[in-house]
């Protein structure tokens, strides 16, 4: 077909569409506490920079920018991360659930996610991108600056890593 | 959810980004959406049109940058609940006109504004009044175009034979207001 330029979904249109699954994905990212104000300052960012986007590739274009807020949020919060350490996970699951637990972020997972927040930063960003916030391989990389196959790597990476912190949790748990 | 999106229209309203803010209004004839802008109130949408084509055409035609926030319309909702309670005759809200063609049709609209609750005139009035006394027909199609109905009341514009002649919003919502405003 012709290269017709697509029209920009009305603003709110876009945030129906997207708000959830960037929402996963920054829980992901930086925790379920701060995810709150990242997510703010992502849809701030995509609303100032609106006019410019291209309507073609908006999802990878928001991912885009909650990404690049997500490495802003480690740069200036030199804290621990919510769930970095595998036992408080642990101990939290066992203990009351959070009270506002979903978006794939169930506190089942919590132990999942706490082995999630150890992955070296691409690898982290692309397995929260692929399973929290169900992006297509392409999505991923386009998202992240990498090509597809590179997106697909650091994906297998994580998850081989992935892997292996799921097995020792399971030795932990008997 | 909707939290999140009041914080952020809050935060984007005060920052200057956003250049259209949506509500609905619960009326007697329906759910009614108002768009504003900073300059005003832009768009009126009567119950028959589609949420997504209106918004659609807003984000083409003023801008995408557009979230629902009904604080910026509290104003503009208050005044038509208290029309359709009968209790307001004239509204006193700052108009955005850019969605209507400049020149004549706008001059058709503007002129239509000022007619006073419960009174009608014809579309040769309206034409006449916009200084094109002849050009009737094309007051029509400024009407028919009307981007802001109720409050730019062309519900009041009729043919002269006596019939009430057609309406954006169909002729029984027509009939409606005008009976409403005890004109017919």
């Amino acid at each position: 077909m012709s290269a017709v330029r697509q029209a920009l979904p009305p603003f709110q249109v876009f945030i129906d569409e997207h708000l959830q699954p960037v929402r996963a994905f920054l829980r992901g990212m930086v925790g379920p506490t701060d995810a709150e104000d990242c997510l703010q300052e992502t849809f701030i960012a995509a609303l100032r920079a609106y006019p410019r986007a291209h309507a073609g590739n908006l999802r990878s274009w928001v991912f885009t920018i909650a990404h690049r807020k997500a490495i802003d949020h480690h740069r200036t919060t030199r804290r621990e991360q919510p769930m970095a350490d595998v036992e408080q996970a642990i101990d939290r699951t066992n203990s009351a659930p959070p009270a506002d637990a979903g978006l794939g972020m169930d506190p089942r997972d919590s132990a999942i996610w706490a082995a999630v927040a150890e992955l070296p930063p691409g690898q982290r960003a692309a397995v929260v991108l692929r399973f929290a916030a169900d992006l297509r391989y392409r999505e991923v990389g386009e998202a992240l600056g990498t090509s597809e196959e590179g997106a697909r790597q650091n994906v297998h990476e994580g998850l081989k890593k992935l892997r292996r912190s799921a097995a020792e949790l399971k030795e932990m748990a008997t | 959810m909707n939290d999140f999106i009041e914080r952020l229209a809050a935060r984007a309203s005060e920052q200057g980004l956003l250049d259209v803010a949506y509500a609905t209004v619960d009326t007697p004839i329906g759910d009614v959406v108002v768009a504003a802008t900073d300059r005003g109130l832009v768009r009126v949408a009567l119950p028959g049109e589609s949420v997504d084509d209106v918004l659609a055409h807003l984000a083409q035609d003023v801008s995408p940058r557009i979230l629902a926030y009904p604080k910026r319309l509290d104003e503009a909702r208050r005044e038509l609940d208290q029309y359709f309670e009968g209790k307001r005759h004239s509204f006193e809200l700052p108009l955005d006109w850019r969605l209507s063609h400049p020149g004549f049709y706008r001059r058709v609209l503007r002129a239509t504004a000022k007619v006073p609750y419960g009174e009608l005139i014809t579309y040769t009035d309206a034409a006449k009044r916009a200084g094109s006394p002849r050009a009737f027909r094309a007051a029509g199609s400024a009407l028919g175009s009307n981007p802001i109905p109720i409050v730019v009341p062309c519900h009041r514009v009729v043919r002269s034979g006596g019939d009430i002649g057609n309406y954006g919003g169909g002729s029984e919502l027509k009939r409606f207001l005008l009976e409403h405003e005890h004109a017919l």
